[in-house]
């Protein structure tokens, strides 16, 4: 009998769901907190079956006060807990921003290193089904931009799963960033990426290593999450080509694997960052400037980015499909970028 | 209510000790910064929010405390860490920025850690409120009878925090106190501007737990209550609040030109000083003056040793300022 590669298959937010349940066995001082964390599971299943397998003890349904919880995550951890708290979804960081920037990020810093936060922020991020400015941002750089926190985008249920392991074991507060359409969900529109091969037994995957999503010669496409799968849909229009693209998963926005993006554009020559998150000042500059101190010479092109332009999220179909890259805005600006040289 | 001598006497101690500690850091502060005062000049640069005469807050409540139990205060932290135990030699080294200091000079004096003691402080309004109410969760699940008090000033019954952490403490019947200082204002703004109902422990109804109101800075009233306070957080009822009127003798920070409040009123308030009123106290309970004396000498003796280490430590690196983001991790 042939050997066939067993895959095992699971969503994103089942991957993210069993990292949580195991490490919550091998260890007594995780437990979760966050609105609808419980019975319902997580409004994006991110904890789906844990509050039957652990009870209301360990998988505890909060008020609709971030401030409080996630400030009280902060003295849990303090404390020696590894709480995990969920922010539902990332737009909501204005209500509770003070927690999360003046004392999560810098407690340890303050304290001199005396003080450790081993606690876990995960939140949803992401557009495209129509939520609107309020609940559809990444706003990945905004919390990559502050000192102290370590900010994680996966986007694979493998990765799901590794990172939020090693987000759980780290001793520093991490900022878990899930994307709602990489999760799975019967709600949302079902597509190929939210699905994938997770090993049962518990894994890490690093933080802080960036993947190579697709090996290719002739252009780096750097993304994060939703970004990473429209590159990927792009590089095979581009194949189709002849333009062989290398498809750069950042999965960990601080710490930035910069090395990985500065060795693949010594290869390509040719960079274009895609974004999901807003052009100015965002991840789009961070990968270019990188790439401008370390490998100015390298390039055959000007760099390129796509992100979206500077306005909130709108709500209507046409508007929102307008300003969010998709694999065509990726594969005609990777046409203009082989153009330029 | 009686109070047990050594309890009479470690309050009377220890607020001599805030006390001479603070007006110490009055001048020590003042050193280098005028004759045109100059924030950021001298031995202890930055912003400064002392405590005299709000003694009573500190020692009639952390008298009660055990080392496991938690405590976080705000922006003007001293006589609260100081009642915690906090070590004062290298609270003193941080407050000057020195590396031998609690944060090794990258807190400063409203951001000082103190995991031995389980001490917090920091300089957002409110914001202790729920890391204490996290430290008081902890406690809860790991069975532990340890409770977890939060300091805050009555301006912050106003934040958000305030609010949402009362609320989740008490619906998860959490082992928290809240002390309310009030010290009339909110660094100018009087309470009676800021605040719509006179007293703040009106407000524990509205989250169905007890509260207290202790008027007139007396630190023998704060004893009381406060020990039912805590009690009752050990014993896993949850939380109560307090409010205490205390006084503010010096400005809201060293500099402040207190254009907001009546000559008079200070010298008003140090006539009915707390320490002097506990020292009559004592009197009448037949301790001896030369008991006294003595215990303040101590008092006096820490502070000094206290000053000259962190006169005597050396400042941090600066390339120091690069470590400390982050911990070193195993995975």
């Amino acid at each position: 009998m042939a050997t066939e590669l067993k895959q095992r298959l699971l969503t994103g937010n089942k991957a993210m769901a069993e990292a949580i349940a195991q490490e919550m066995t091998r260890d007594p001082s995780v437990f979760v907190m966050g609105e609808d964390v419980g019975r319902y599971g997580g409004i994006f299943g991110a904890t789906e079956g844990l509050y039957e397998k652990f009870g209301s003890e360990r998988v505890i349904d909060t008020p609709i006060s971030e401030t409080a919880f996630i400030g009280a995550a902060i003295g849990a951890a303090a404390e020696g807990m590894r709480p995990i708290v969920e922010l539902m979804f990332v737009d909501f960081f204005g209500v509770c921003m003070d927690q999360i920037y003046n004392h999560m990020a810098k407690i340890h810093y303050m304290s001199g290193g005396s003080v450790k936060l081993p606690l876990v922020l995960m939140t949803a991020v992401g557009g495209g089904y129509n939520d609107a400015a309020q609940h559809s941002q990444t706003l990945y750089a905004t919390f990559a931009h502050l000192p102290g926190l370590k900010v994680v985008a996966p986007s694979t249920p493998y990765d799901l799963k590794g990172m939020m392991i090693s987000a759980i074991r780290d001793d520093n507060p991490v900022l878990f960033m899930f994307h709602k359409s990489l999760q799975g969900l019967g709600w949302m529109a079902p597509i190929d990426a939210a699905v994938g091969h997770v090993p049962e037994e518990p894994y890490t995957v690093p933080i802080g290593k960036a993947r190579i999503a697709r090996e290719g010669r002739d252009v780096t496409i750097v993304a994060v999450q939703m970004m990473v799968h429209h590159a990927l849909a792009a590089a095979e229009q581009l194949a189709a080509e002849g333009i062989e693209a290398e498809v750069i998963d950042l999965r960990s926005l601080v710490p930035l694997d910069r090395q990985t993006i500065v060795d693949s554009v010594r290869k390509t020559h040719r960079l274009l960052v895609v974004d999901e998150d807003y052009l100015s000042y965002g991840i789009t500059a961070e990968v270019a400037a990188t790439v401008a101190e370390q490998a100015l010479y390298e390039l055959a092109a000007p760099i390129r980015r796509l992100a979206v332009p500077d306005v909130p999220i709108p709500y209507s179909r046409p508007l929102e499909q307008f300003v969010l890259p998709n694999p065509d805005k990726i594969a005609a600006a990777v046409r203009q970028l082989m153009a330029e040289g | 209510m009686s109070i047990p001598f050594e309890h009479l006497q470690w309050m009377y101690e220890t607020m001599v000790k805030i006390r001479t500690y603070e007006e110490r850091l009055v001048e020590a502060y003042a050193e280098g910064k005028y004759p045109v005062f100059n924030i950021g000049a001298g031995p202890v640069p930055g912003e400064m929010h002392l405590a005299a005469g709000q003694e009573p807050a500190a020692v009639g409540i952390c008298v009660h405390l055990k080392p496991e139990d938690t405590v976080t205060a705000p922006h003007r932290p001293h006589h609260h860490a100081i009642a915690k135990g906090v070590d004062l030699r290298r609270m003193t080294a941080e407050i000057y920025g020195k590396a031998t200091g609690l944060g090794k000079g990258k807190g400063g004096h409203m951001h000082l850690f103190d995991p031995a003691t389980k001490f917090s402080c920091g300089g957002i309004i409110a914001a202790g409120m729920p890391h204490a109410a996290g430290a008081a969760l902890a406690s809860k699940m790991r069975g532990k009878d340890w409770v977890a008090v939060a300091f805050i000033g009555e301006g912050a019954a106003n934040q958000g925090a305030f609010h949402e952490t009362l609320n989740l403490a008490a619906l998860w019947k959490l082992p928290l106190v809240v002390v309310i200082e009030d010290n009339r204002y909110g660094i100018s703004v009087p309470k009676a501007l800021s605040t719509a109902v006179e007293r703040n422990d009106a407000r524990a109804a509205a989250y169905g737990i007890p509260g207290y109101y202790v008027a007139d800075n007396d630190v023998l009233e704060m004893y009381r209550v406060s020990r039912e306070a805590v009690e009752r957080a050990r014993r896993g009822e949850g939380p109560s609040l307090i409010e205490i009127e205390t006084y503010r003798y010096l400005g809201h920070f060293q500099g402040d030109p207190e254009v907001y409040r009546a000559k008079e009123e200070v010298p008003g308030l140090r006539e009915k000083d707390p320490i002097r009123r506990l020292r009559e106290h004592l009197l009448a309970q037949g301790v001896a003056e030369q008991d006294m004396a003595a215990w303040e000498a101590r008092a006096k003796a820490a502070v000094d040793e206290a000053f000259a280490f962190a006169r005597d430590s050396e400042y941090p690196a600066p390339e120091a300022a690069l470590e400390d983001v982050f911990a070193a991790s195993e995975v």
